[in-house]
């Protein structure tokens, strides 16, 4: 399969799926009977959250990749990442208030996974803004691939935040041990989004990376514009 | 429900956002490589 047929099914896939996470999040799955029907914004926030712990995972491969390798390619992959990171970590902090706030009565709280989740959103920024201030792509990669790797330290604590200390937000749900759990279909609707959203995630990442490799070719033609003049 | 429709609308919102984002960065850079091409021939043109 070429790679042009292989995104035209992956968008076709994943905007299938998109409709169809949907489909679940607000007819399929039950109404959960606590909190009713605001919980349905777990489909939407939980992939959410994962796709941005990926994003930092991703950018931690490409970062290491970088410094042993010296390849920009792996750079390339790195910055996509993240600002797909950015997005979707962004998303998932918008959401989480949007439902703190009819379940808990307050919009935010300084608990170890809202603070170490709000930290890791500064990151993304922090790694985004490092690479606008500097020109050079090879010190740019260089720099970027070292904050890249230092800020994967946050990944674990924001992962295991909810399990280490106690927190206003919820204990894991999937794999949290004794008493947890979900409803057989919530859990299903679950995997759903959480599998068209790691399919998003592709989606764009391929579409991201394409834009970066276009920005190097550009900056080579500008190069080579230079040397003619 | 306000918040409920609120949290998906911002999801969306922000993945339509990005989505028009990298389109309209792509076309620019898309353009611009038009742009140098020209530039490079009429160079080799004129030597």
């Amino acid at each position: 399969m070429n790679s042009s047929r292989f995104e035209k099914s992956l968008t076709l896939v994943t905007a299938v799926g998109l409709i169809a996470t949907m489909y679940g999040a607000f007819l399929w799955a039950p109404t959960e009977r606590t909190m009713g029907d605001i919980q349905r914004i777990f489909y939407i926030h939980v992939p959410s959250a994962w796709n941005a712990l990926l994003a930092f995972i991703v950018i931690f491969i490409g970062s290491v990749a970088y410094l042993i390798t010296k390849d920009l390619k792996w750079d390339r992959l790195a910055v996509a990442s993240a600002e797909i990171g950015t997005i979707f970590c962004t998303a998932f902090l918008a959401t989480g208030p949007l439902w703190a706030k009819p379940a808990w009565g307050i919009w935010w709280t300084w608990d170890a996974r809202l603070t170490s989740s709000l930290i890791l959103w500064l990151m993304y920024l922090g790694y985004l803004l490092l690479r606008d201030f500097l020109e050079d792509p090879q010190r740019r990669a260089t720099l970027a691939a070292v904050f890249g790797i230092f800020a994967f330290v946050d990944v674990p604590i924001v992962y295991f935040s909810i399990r280490l200390w106690r927190t206003q937000h919820p204990q894991p749900v999937v794999m949290g041990g004794e008493g947890s759990g979900l409803d057989p279909v919530m859990f299903k609707v679950l995997m759903l989004s959480w599998a068209v959203f790691s399919l998003l995630f592709v989606l764009l990442m391929i579409l991201r990376m394409r834009l970066e490799k276009t920005r190097t070719e550009v900056q080579h033609l500008r190069r080579a514009v230079m040397l003619q003049s | 429900m306000t918040n409920l429709f609120l949290a998906y609308a911002v999801v969306w919102g922000v993945l339509m956002g990005y989505l028009v984002s990298i389109a309209s960065r792509q076309k620019s850079l898309r353009r611009e490589i038009a742009t140098l091409k020209t530039l490079l021939e009429q160079k080799d043109q004129g030597r």
